[in-house]
């Protein structure tokens, strides 16, 4: 692998996660900036796993202690709240005969990996059969959940172009579910076949009504999503999914070399090779060599690849002004360009970003 | 160092530049601003909070109140109030700078601070045994918490009662208190020693004036109190001063819902706010003179079986 270039200097977070006993040396206002970043990486409560899991919960000052606690309370509730909210949705979607994929922290959940761990939730994420989106709309209505206040751009938007229909919020209970009938819109530049992923789904328990992605295809589902999402506010925290996700699954027989197949069965090899990059960058996860070597054939040419680590390099520390240098604010609209480019054709890319730029504020403004 | 140990230029100088630390009852906070009347606010209002240098001491809240834009500061001047690079809330008018300050930090406090089980209610104390007053806006919650302390009970908290979950003991926050339309010449009339800043007109909550916390509150922001009662007034013109016993399970339900973090806290928020009833005498209130109003409550604490104060 071609050397990766500068660390961005003050990523705090990362620093701690790759090396836990570096906390014995820090001063309060390295505390200070710790605890900032890490809340606005959402990864407060992880990190709080990592201080337990290496003995150093004891070093962290009282100024600074309450806030590893309180987002651990926050966690540790969201866990059980999203284990409630999944069995509502198979409850909701009982009547139709399909098995109700989880994604994501959902599915981390649900599925008791390490990646669940200190994790915080925004929504959950389910994967159904393009060809019921209807019926699961329906039945998620029947139950509860709505389509939010969308501009009537944006619904068309996501119906016609999008890989998931528009977000839908319960109600009373205010909790939101993406339903996704594949796991990059049609446009992209990689078509990973659904159907193919369903297939190999596995059922988290003997009912048999929730699954979860095979492990290859969890590993493959989060690297896509994070290098083809368009925004990055939680960047290090998916990265961090990554890192966990490995480091767990590395212990199953074969897994590295069904991996590196499924990668190439599913048009995702490029996806992955990032992923492998930055999760070796950031947070040092262990990597068998020769998957590593395997993989760098999926590696972009060296010129776009000191471009992608100049950017990603930049969009993945947390989003937090003590450790962005002058081109973090380009590095991050480019990021966000970037997966808008690998998911639309330029005669449907422009057009919507016109649309964005000039009448979004408009819409937002009428809304107020 | 308190903040009135500063002179107001070098209030404004650090406030515009690497920002102030100020303690505020547990919390420490780093504010940066720009706007003369977030200085002159702060001036007014918190004198007797302690300030350091803020590029040494750790902040558990970084906020900041300031124009959005350059164009902002002229043409119809907004404010935004920024958490560490965030923006909770829509830009407001100019002249609600300060409260939003005041709006904001009630918003980090409530949104981050889960140690505590947080009620939406006033709480005051006397004798050792805090008086929690829950209340719907409108009900004379503020109006009756400015009464209270300005006549001799310790403010612990205007608007947000923290309960701390290990101890069960409430703990002081005595930030200025918020007062609305009527009640700002209402207190004004009520006792001379009040201090009220100038008003902020046509907020979403009318016209929103702040009063400072008494001195002796302050300095005792850091000594918690046992909860004693819980107390929802209601200001009805006209009635006679009266105070009903209420259901226990009732007043529970209502602190459950009017709680900001109850849900968060899954079964331990069960748990702390079954203790703060079991441990509190429940009561309605009626009033429509302040000065019986605060007659009331001191038979009700002088009632009390002395409380150490904890």
């Amino acid at each position: 692998m071609s050397p990766i270039g500068k660390t961005i200097p003050g990523d705090l977070v990362s620093r701690v996660f790759r090396n836990p006993y570096a906390v014995s040396s820090f001063s309060l206002m390295d505390w200070d900036k710790l605890v900032r970043q890490a809340r606005r990486s959402g990864l407060l409560a992880r990190l709080r796993t990592v201080l337990v899991q290496h003995r150093q919960l004891d070093v962290v000052p009282a100024e600074a202690r309450w806030h590893f606690d309180a987002a651990a309370t926050l966690a540790d509730k969201q866990q059980i709240a999203v284990r409630w909210e999944i069995g509502k949705i198979a409850e909701a979607l009982s009547d139709l005969t399909f098995p109700l994929i989880v994604l994501k922290g959902g599915a981390y959940v649900v599925a008791g990996l390490p990646s669940a761990t200190g994790r915080l939730f925004n929504d959950i994420d389910i994967l159904v059969p393009r060809e019921l989106l209807g019926p699961v709309e329906a039945a998620l209505m029947l139950a509860g959940w709505h389509p939010g206040g969308l501009s009537d751009y944006d619904q068309r938007y996501y119906r016609r172009w999008m890989h998931e229909i528009p977000p839908m919020q319960h109600v009373k209970r205010a909790t939101v579910i993406d339903v996704h009938h594949a796991i990059l819109p049609d446009t992209a530049r990689y078509h990973p076949d659904s159907v193919k992923l369903r297939s190999r789904a596995v059922p988290i328990d003997d009912t048999k009504k929730v699954h979860v992605l095979a492990p290859e295809d969890m590993v493959l589902h989060s690297a896509t999503h994070l290098f083809h999402d368009g925004e990055l506010p939680h960047g290090l925290r998916d990265l961090t999914d990554i890192d966990l996700l490995f480091r767990h699954f590395a212990t199953i027989p074969g897994f590295w070399n069904r991996l590196q197949a499924r990668a190439e069965e599913l048009d995702l090899s490029r996806p992955l090779f990032h992923a492998l990059r930055y999760v070796q960058h950031f947070l040092d996860t262990p990597i068998p060599e020769d998957f590593a070597h395997a993989m760098a054939h999926a590696s972009p040419n060296r010129t776009t690849q000191s471009l992608l680590d100049a950017v990603f390099l930049r969009a993945l520390a947390p989003d937090h002004i003590s450790c962005a240098d002058a081109y973090t604010p380009l590095a991050r609209k480019a990021a966000f360009i970037r997966a808008h480019w690998l998911r639309m054709p330029p005669h449907l890319l422009f057009p919507h970003l016109f649309h964005k730029a000039f009448f979004q504020a408009r819409y937002d403004e009428q809304t107020t | 160092m308190k903040l009135l140990q500063l002179s107001p230029s070098s209030l404004r100088k650090h406030l515009a530049g690497q920002g102030v630390w100020l303690r505020t009852g547990p919390f420490s906070l780093r504010i940066q601003s720009r706007l003369p009347r977030v200085a002159e606010g702060l001036i007014e209002l918190y004198g007797q909070f302690e300030v350091r240098d803020s590029n040494l001491a750790f902040a558990d809240f970084h906020v900041e109140i300031n124009s959005p834009s350059m164009l902002r500061r002229w043409f119809r001047p907004q404010v935004n109030f920024s958490f560490d690079g965030d923006l909770p809330f829509k830009p407001l008018p100019l002249d609600q700078a300060y409260p939003m300050l005041e709006w904001g930090l009630n918003w980090s406090i409530s949104m981050h601070a889960h140690q505590y089980l947080i009620i939406h209610a006033g709480v005051v104390e006397k004798n050792g045994l805090a008086a929690i007053l829950p209340a719907p806006p409108g009900s004379g919650k503020s109006t009756l918490t400015a009464g209270l302390v300005l006549s001799g009970w310790r403010l612990l908290s205007d608007e947000l009662t923290l309960i701390d979950r290990k101890t069960g003991l409430i703990q002081p926050l005595p930030r200025p208190v918020s007062l609305k339309n009527e009640s700002i010449p209402l207190i004004r009339d009520f006792s001379p020693d009040a201090f009220i800043n100038r008003a902020s007109h046509d907020t979403a909550k009318g016209t929103v004036a702040h009063m400072r916390p008494p001195k002796e509150s302050v300095r005792r922001q850091h000594e918690p109190a046992r909860p004693g009662w819980v107390i929802f007034p209601k200001w009805s013109a006209d009635s006679s001063t009266t105070l009903t016993p209420r259901s226990k399970a009732q007043t529970f339900m209502f602190l459950a819902q009017n709680a900001f973090n109850y849900s968060q806290l899954g079964a331990d928020g069960f748990r702390v706010g079954t203790r703060l009833i079991e441990q509190a005498e429940c009561y309605d209130f009626q009033y429509s003179q302040l000065d019986q109003a605060v007659a009331a409550f001191d038979r009700l604490a002088n009632a009390a079986p002395a409380a150490k104060a904890a």
